[in-house]
């Protein structure tokens, strides 16, 4: 093999330098684009807008002052029906002063749910529940005759106070308001979760924190 | 060359070599590696297969993280990742164009062993280990090819594991081993996964036999004369590992166009229907590779008889070290091989065209007048040529 070895110059560098360390460096920039497609697979792809992520409910048996469970994208969304009493107890100026986040700033929520109720129709409230805090997810507390006790989500994990729209209290460790799903009220009894008529770019992906 | 226990410590490999001498081993096996001077492009036919193997690896790992082995969600599943995995139709054609890509491989190199006769002493062990390599390929990919769960996979194994009910005494045993019941269901089809999972990895160990052989017994080349001096050889690197490395950018480019532009050439649009246990569809085929051994099954008209004929087949090349006695490797030296063994490769192919066709009279006549010349070649010719050819 003596008449393949090149005797190597003087200052080190062999005949074949430039080819070998282009080779090797076009090979790992192959690699290296090959491998976007495979860490690509392993994103959500949920997220993708391939994907038909909505969900049709019926509310016509949800009565008045009832709350109701959902499943919507592995999270659970919980549906309530509110009472005069609930909105009355929601509007409440002793009651706003208690919240972090009372007029929605931050975004949870579609724009048409950017209101006083955090909803597309003050009747029908729609929260996804999972607790800001570290992901729990809260209880309902029925409204009752009890003074305090106007309806809202109380999280197991760390005690965090949520009103009956979602909105957090001061005292509570949650940064923010539950996040609130994209609805379309497809009929007075029939809402589609998962597309907001009255805000089309929302999604998901965009809010603060779920 | 220095080599590895001279190594001077002052080098930075000689401190790793003194305690594992690997950069030792790839320098002895992998650059200094003497190889003929004389060989064509054939010879790069083996890098081709281990280069397709480490994309059906890589691309198998990302398509299980999807699959889901159930008879009720595996179809749902695999179209899932056809449409909404992010690139999973990328990672899923490159699965599939994989398998052909594996298999013309194999059998182009396989065919260059017959041809320039590498599976002579001293390389028996390596012909077998090969011809092994082939067969654990094919349960491989049968076992894969049942995972999509559609109307072609449900029916293809369907036929299979009814013919390997058709073995004497060990059929019955053997099938309910595989399918944990009478019929092909959700037992099957999880036994199926784990055996197409675990089957990669047992090839990757055969695969480091086959090559380790290889570097024990060198590589045979075109004039079938092993090389006896120094002079007559090159080292690996850098001119194989550059010509290899040419031919594998071709190879990738032929790869890329059947992934990238005709993902639909070789998949039937029959396996994109959910299987269906009451419905056979009407021109069932297998796929390609699977279509010589499928026109000899069909070809003759006993159902033991074709299996054992499609054995066979296999069989015989298996025996070739034993059969053909003859000294001289390259069939280019030998007469008789020079024109016998281009007729088996014929063979074969028009086996394979057969097998796509529906089994019409003339076809079958094809197949059997193809079938016959296998075997004739492998069993007749081979072992008379060894005696009675003058080498030219």
């Amino acid at each position: 093999m003596a008449q393949s070895e090149t005797p190597p110059s003087p200052d080190g560098t062999k005949r074949r330098d430039l080819l070998a360390t282009g080779t090797l460096a076009l090979g790992c920039a192959g690699a290296c684009a090959l491998s976007v497609p495979f860490l690509n697979s392993l994103k959500n792809p949920a997220a993708t807008p391939l994907s038909d992520n909505t969900l049709e409910v019926d509310l016509s048996t949800l009565a008045p002052g009832q709350n109701m469970t959902v499943q919507w994208r592995d999270w659970p969304v919980f549906i309530q029906r509110r009472t005069p009493q609930i909105l009355a107890a929601l509007q409440a100026p002793g009651h706003l002063a208690t919240l972090r986040d009372a007029d929605s700033k931050i975004l949870q929520q579609p724009k048409d749910a950017t209101n006083w109720h955090r909803s597309v129709r003050p009747e029908y409230g729609v929260l996804i529940g999972v607790c800001t805090h570290l992901g729990c997810v809260p209880t309902f507390d029925k409204p009752s005759s009890a003074p305090d006790a106007e309806g809202g989500y109380f999280c197991p994990c760390h005690g965090s106070h949520f009103d009956a729209a979602g909105r957090v209290v001061q005292r509570a460790p949650a940064p923010y308001n539950l996040p609130v799903p994209p609805v379309t009220f497809l009929s007075d009894t029939k809402i589609r979760i998962g597309h907001s008529a009255g805000d089309p770019g929302f999604s998901m992906s965009d809010i603060q924190q779920i | 060359m220095p080599s590895p226990d001279r190594m001077p410590d002052t080098e930075p490999s000689g401190w790793l070599d003194r305690r594992f001498p690997v950069t030792g081993f790839l320098r002895r096996e992998y650059v200094a590696f003497p190889m003929p001077r004389n060989l064509n492009a054939l010879w790069s036919f083996g890098a081709f297969l281990i280069v397709t193997m480490a994309f059906m690896i890589a691309s198998g790992l990302f398509l299980a993280i999807n699959y889901t082995p159930d008879i009720t969600q595996a179809f749902a599943s695999v179209e899932t990742i056809d449409r909404q995995i992010p690139s999973g139709w990328f990672i899923r054609g490159l699965h599939m164009g994989g398998v052909t890509m594996l298999f013309a491989c194999l059998y182009i190199h396989l065919g260059r062993g017959l041809w320039y006769g590498s599976y002579k002493a001293p390389r028996e062990l390596l012909w077998l280990t090969g011809l092994g390599l082939m067969l654990m390929i094919m349960v491989t990919a049968f076992a894969g090819y049942v995972l999509p769960w559609g109307q072609m996979s449900y029916w293809g194994a369907t036929v299979v594991l009814n013919a390997v009910h058709a073995i004497p005494l060990i059929g019955h045993p053997l099938s309910e081993l595989l399918l944990g019941g009478e019929t092909l269901g959700n037992i099957a089809l999880r036994r199926l996964f784990v055996l197409h999972f675990t089957m990669a990895f047992a090839i990757l160990g055969v695969i480091a036999l086959h090559v380790a052989a290889l570097h024990v017994v060198k590589s045979n080349n075109p004039t079938g004369i092993d090389p006896t001096s120094p002079a007559q050889t090159l080292p690996f690197h850098p001119y194989y590992t550059s010509r290899d490395g040419f031919a594998l950018c071709l190879f990738l480019m032929v790869y890329a166009g059947l992934v990238f532009f005709l993902p639909g050439l070789l998949t039937l649009a029959d396996n994109y229907i959910q299987a269906n246990p009451l419905i056979t569809p009407r021109d069932i085929r297998p796929e390609w590779y699977f279509a010589p051994f499928y026109a000899i099954l069909r070809a003759v008209p006993s159902r033991l008889g074709g299996l054992i004929l499609a054995i066979g087949s296999l069989a015989v090349l298996f025996a070739l070290p034993w059969m053909d006695r003859s000294s001289i490797r390259p069939a280019t030296r030998r007469p008789l091989v020079r024109f016998s063994l281009p007729l088996a490769f014929a063979s074969f192919i028009l086996l394979g065209i057969a097998g796509m066709h529906p089994p019409t009279e003339t076809w079958l006549i094809v197949s059997r007048v193809a079938m016959a010349w296998w075997f004739i070649h492998f069993l007749l010719v081979m072992p008379l040529a060894s005696e009675r050819e003058i080498p030219s």
